[in-house]
């Protein structure tokens, strides 16, 4: 055997392909759940908590500086293994899934959590005196007038911040949530051969690379939008 | 004592910032009708006095009458009396991320809960008053400075108020626009609307105000008709004040 036969035995395996494609197909499926669940909670509640803060009540804010500051710091994997293993011993069981997709999300809030209050900073004082001076309330201007244009400067650091954290849904294979790396990991202990984890890798790059560029063309589409 | 016949009626009023006291007991009356012209140097106080005027800023101490109603009262509804005073700033202030007749609708739609067409409506012909009505659907972005501005007097005209306070409402415009904003104002007088113009435009005050107000320190050093404030004024101040415009 030459040495790009035994690349592509290691590597390729045909017959390996064969029996695990189905696998990363499904871990695929899962990654994707945990992906848009993940994007959906998290960027809501950090909106939410972003839109609260402007109502700049000291004990509040101070509770939302604390929560973004140590999600911030934890590893994901840290919180990850802390909910999953501990909190069944107070009487709390969390599928995988859940574990999950709760965990990435609180991190996800509170990355967006920041990002989206600098875009809420961002907003020039005469905007907010302007739409008050018309009689419209602190939330209508919060929700009419601030945060559209505050959503829309945050957009690149946004896309950036939560490709990043989605990724983590690989953290899932430790807690047994059946997504491609799990798949991967599990077909390649059976098959004693790597080829289901470079499959796992294209999956990978299947599913993130269309929106890393999504996430570039966004960028040039809203960069310039500061006013 | 309220003068129950004035538009605006503000008495005593003071406001600090932390130790500055940038207006040390005002008193200006304001009658319906009226152009009042607020003329001073730099750092005076006369954009806090008019962001007092609708509680932009809370002032410290004294009375704020809106067509009798106290503003400082704290039982006052805030919304529904600045609806009744419209206000227009240096820097406009419009909405980048609306169409300019979505700029006026929305305090008609959200404030006042007009349908959207009754706002359109209104926001049409609020917009052809100021000379935009082809301007409905392009955003602040593709006006020059003038139409931003005049735009954003269409907004607050929309919501026919009472009173309208204008905060320098030409000093961020390149001299050649200045006066279709002007135009505006006139028109605005014309129409019999009840305004405080804050400016430095003194040939506009001449030909347009009832009266000039000449503020210096946060307080009012004289007021009187323009023929007089500008050609026999009694302060020392207010004459170099305006020896430094050129008279
Ligand atoms: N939000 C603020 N905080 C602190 N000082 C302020 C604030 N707004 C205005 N001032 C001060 O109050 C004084 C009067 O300002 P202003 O009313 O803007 O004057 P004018 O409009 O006549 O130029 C100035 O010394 C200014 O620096
Ligand atoms: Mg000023």
């Amino acid at each position: 055997m030459d040495s790009s036969t035994i690349f592509l035995d290691a590597f390729l395996n045909p017959a390996v392909i064969d029996r695990y494609l189905p696998d990363i197909l499904k871990g695929m499926v899962v990654t994707v759940e945990v992906a848009l669940a993940v994007v959906a909670t998290g960027i809501a509640l950090g909106l939410a908590l972003a839109a609260l803060r402007s109502f700049r009540v000291r004990a509040v804010n101070a509770a939302i500086v604390l929560f973004v500051d140590v999600f911030r710091a934890l590893p994901p994997l840290v919180v990850i293994l802390i909910v999953y293993f501990g909190l069944p011993s107070v009487g709390i069981t969390l599928s995988g899934f859940a574990v999950l997709w709760l965990v990435l999300s609180l991190v996800l809030a509170a990355f967006a959590e920041e990002i989206f209050w600098s875009g809420i900073l961002s907003i020039r004082k005469g905007q907010w005196e302007a739409a008050r001076s018309t009689g419209l309330t602190f939330v209508q201007t919060l929700v009419w007038v601030i945060l559209p244009q505050a959503v829309r400067m945050t957009v690149p650091p946004l896309t950036n911040r939560t490709i990043a954290i989605t990724k983590n849904s690989a953290l899932g294979a430790v807690i047994g949530v059946p997504e491609i790396l799990m798949q991967a990991q599990t077909a390649q202990s059976f098959s004693g051969n790597a080829t289901p984890l470079l499959l796992g890798a294209i999956a990978y790059i299947v599913l993130f690379v269309p929106v890393v560029a999504l996430g570039r063309w966004l960028e040039t589409r809203f960069a310039w939008g500061r006013s | 004592m309220p003068d129950s016949a004035a538009m605006l009626d503000v008495a005593g009023l003071r406001k600090r910032f932390g130790t500055l006291e940038v207006l040390r007991g005002i008193d200006l009356t304001v009658r319906p009708q009226e152009l009042v012209f607020v003329i001073g140097p730099s750092g005076s106080g006369k954009s806090t006095l008019l962001r007092c005027c609708n509680r932009l800023e809370e002032p410290d101490e004294g009375s704020i009458r809106v067509d009798g109603v106290e503003l400082l009262d704290p039982r006052t509804d805030i919304n529904a009396m600045r609806r009744q005073i419209g206000m227009v700033f240096q820097s406009f202030n419009l909405y980048p991320h609306m169409t300019v007749l979505a700029n006026i609708t929305l305090a008609l739609r959200k404030s006042l809960g007009k349908s959207r067409a009754e706002a359109r409506d209104i926001g049409e012909a609020a917009l052809a008053r100021v000379g935009l009505a082809d301007k409905a659907g392009a955003y602040p972005a593709q006006l020059s400075g003038g139409q931003q501005q005049r735009a954003a007097i269409a907004r607050a005209v929309a919501l026919e108020p009472k009173i309208m306070l204008f905060d320098e409402p030409t000093s961020a415009l390149d001299p050649e626009l200045v006066g279709s904003v002007l135009a505006v104002m006139r028109e605005l007088r014309g129409a019999g609307m009840t305004m405080v113009v804050v400016s430095h435009e003194m040939r506009f005050a001449r030909e347009a105000a009832d009266r000039v107000v000449f503020m210096d320190a946060g307080a009012i050093v004289e007021e009187g008709p323009p023929e007089q404030i500008f050609g026999a004024p009694r302060h020392a101040r207010t004459r170099s004040f305006l020896a430094d415009f050129g008279g």
